[in-house]
């Protein structure tokens, strides 16, 4: 019944995006197509309304600094934190946890004068700018790793004349695999899927189409040809369902292992 | 990089020619040197993004919230008028009700990922393919949701030929999405069917950290699944199902992407953070939104506050 439920919209969304204008017009909903992935024709009108091969290379390059951003600034500064006992250790550590408990879109008032002021507005490294600095989850989880890895291994390495940064790259980046994998997954599904930054700062949709802005062509001009509408809403369904399927397992884990971080 | 005063006389020196305690000492002060190094070049970065997106965004919104204001253009300090304006503005109070709407479907969406994540926890066939359709629609980017939920709830559409396939005919069914009676639940249902499957997924990983030994040494003891939800499942799923709740309170408050693409907030569907954003970006209200943004926000900490305290009540220890 449930997956019943889960299904149904999706279901209908895909049987409809197979339909011709006529067959839509004429058939219910809930009626199989008759050229079931045979007629491409709504995709091909989708595809290409949508800009979908810009909004497809916007996103990849959104996700991939986004991610290498984050997790970068984030295994630093919870290195600086687990690791160094010096002044203002708690206080910098409070500060970042304390800016996790508020949701970010409620701040975007005041965020899109400041983003505005530094000409960040309709620029994709001002995007991944702005979401590699919030959504804070990734310091969270990174925090938590550095605990169990032993300190022993980093004094060994000092011995050893190592340096601090050179124990960071060399020693620890790789121990932190399964949390950076969360990171990964966590922070990759959030930007692909990420909608109110991306509506609001990345504004001349000709040139700054995301794939989680794309479908916005077909408010309006194809109001409810939704034939077409159908065929677009499933190509940017699409790489999430082959990831998801290749890496079902990750993602379970990645997002169970997000839930402690409070 | 070693820029310490003290010891650039000793890295000078030709390392032979120190004694061993000299070289002790070197060691220590290229240590110390080389960690405030570290320390400042890692910290700054992040410590700069937080403050750039987070704290002084909050500081502008805060003084915003006293001006009449545009975001271009001159201001007017007018005081309090802006939060005044906020709590007698029936659109705005309509906007907080809505998230009732929210919260509403967060505990059945709450309810339902502990229902499923119970039964997909003990063998059940088919159980991968439950799981990743019931989690699936997490994936799904809110615009496309928009789409999926405005063809599903359309006159005469997916909703419509269902419920026609039980005998109901269209005329006695009201419009979901305008219909001002039924419109905020079913908008609310869409925000069901995204994240249920993500609670699901949290439960599940709850429930598989629970020792087996548990479910063995209950089950041999006659125990039901009843009993064993009752009394294992629950006590240990505590923890996390009050977190998840209270997350939910803080999301149904700052609801956002349901509304927008399916209504644009029109025919009473407006939450808080919609009409923030129209009032923001559109109507030129700064400083209104930011008096609200600012309420929302004490809200939510005034949630978190209740959360700690919660927690401090009753998990002291765990």
């Amino acid at each position: 019944m449930g997956t019943f439920l889960a299904l149904l919209p999706l279901v209908t969304v895909l049987f409809a995006s197979f339909k011709t204008a006529q067959e839509y017009a004429t058939t219910s909903p809930l009626a199989i197509p008759s050229h079931l992935f045979t007629y491409w024709e709504n995709y091909i009108i989708a595809w290409r309304k949508a800009r979908m091969t810009l909004a497809f290379r916007n996103s990849f390059f959104i996700i991939v600094f986004t991610l290498l951003g984050s997790i970068l600034t984030g295994t630093m500064i919870a290195y600086v934190i687990q690791r160094f006992d010096f002044r203002g250790r708690l206080l910098l550590r409070n500060v970042f946890l304390l800016a996790n408990l508020i949701p970010g879109v409620t701040m975007q008032v005041g965020t899109y004068k400041i983003m505005s002021n530094l000409h960040m507005v309709n620029s994709i490294p001002g995007l991944i700018i702005l979401y590699t600095g919030t959504d804070i989850i990734a310091i969270y989880i990174f925090l938590q790793y550095f605990d169990s890895i032993p300190r022993s291994l980093d004094d060994a390495a000092i011995i050893d004349g190592c340096s601090y940064i050179k124990i960071f790259f060399k020693i620890l980046l790789p121990l932190m695999k399964p949390a950076i994998v969360t990171v990964m997954i966590l922070k990759g599904v959030s930007s692909y899927k990420e909608f109110y930054m991306a509506n609001l700062y990345l504004q001349t949709r000709t040139k700054y189409v995301t794939i989680s802005t794309s479908l916005y062509t077909f408010t309006g001009e194809y109001g409810n040809q939704y034939n077409y509408i159908c065929a677009g809403v499933i190509i940017t369904i699409l790489p999430a369902l082959v990831l998801f399927l290749f890496l079902q397992k990750y993602i379970y884990n990645g997002i169970a292992n997000g839930a402690v971080k409070e | 990089m070693e820029n310490n005063k003290e010891s650039i006389s000793l890295f000078l020196l030709p390392p032979e020619s120190l004694t061993r305690s000299q070289k002790i000492r070197k060691f220590f002060q290229e240590k110390k040197t080389q960690k405030h190094v570290t320390i400042i070049l890692f910290s700054v970065v992040p410590l700069l993004l937080l403050i750039l997106f987070t704290y002084l965004p909050f500081g502008e919104m805060v003084k915003f919230s006293f001006y009449k204001m545009k975001y271009l253009g001159k201001r007017t300090f007018i005081g309090w008028q802006n939060y005044q304006e906020v709590f007698h503005r029936s659109d705005i109070l309509k906007a907080l009700f809505n998230s009732l709407y929210y919260m509403g479907a967060g505990v059945i969406q709450l309810s339902m990922a502990l229902f499923f994540a119970c039964i997909l926890s003990f063998k059940t066939p088919l159980k991968n393919f439950f799981k990743a359709t019931l989690f699936f629609p997490y994936l799904v980017c809110a615009l496309a949701v928009g789409y999926i939920f405005g063809f599903f709830y359309s006159r005469g559409l997916v909703l419509d030929s269902v419920l026609g396939l039980f005998g109901l005919s269209k005329g006695t069914l009201p419009y979901w999405l305008k219909d001002r009676s039924i419109n905020n639940w079913s908008i609310a249902a869409t925000s069901i069917w995204r994240y249920q499957g993500q609670s699901m997924v949290l439960f599940i990983g709850a429930i598989q950290a629970i020792s087996p030994e548990f479910f063995e040494a209950s089950s041999i003891d006659g125990a039901t699944r009843w009993q064993q939800f009752q009394y294992i499942i629950l006590p240990s799923l505590k923890p996390i199902v009050i977190l998840n709740f209270m997350l939910m309170v803080k999301g149904s408050l700052s609801a956002f992407e349901g509304p927008y693409v399916l209504t644009y907030g029109m025919n009473g569907t407006a939450t808080t953070v919609v009409l923030m954003h129209q009032l923001a970006h559109e109507a030129g209200k700064v400083g209104l939104a930011s008096a609200m943004a600012v309420i929302l926000l004490i809200i939510i900490l005034a949630v978190t506050a209740l959360q700690n305290l919660i927690y401090s009540k009753f998990f002291k220890g765990e």
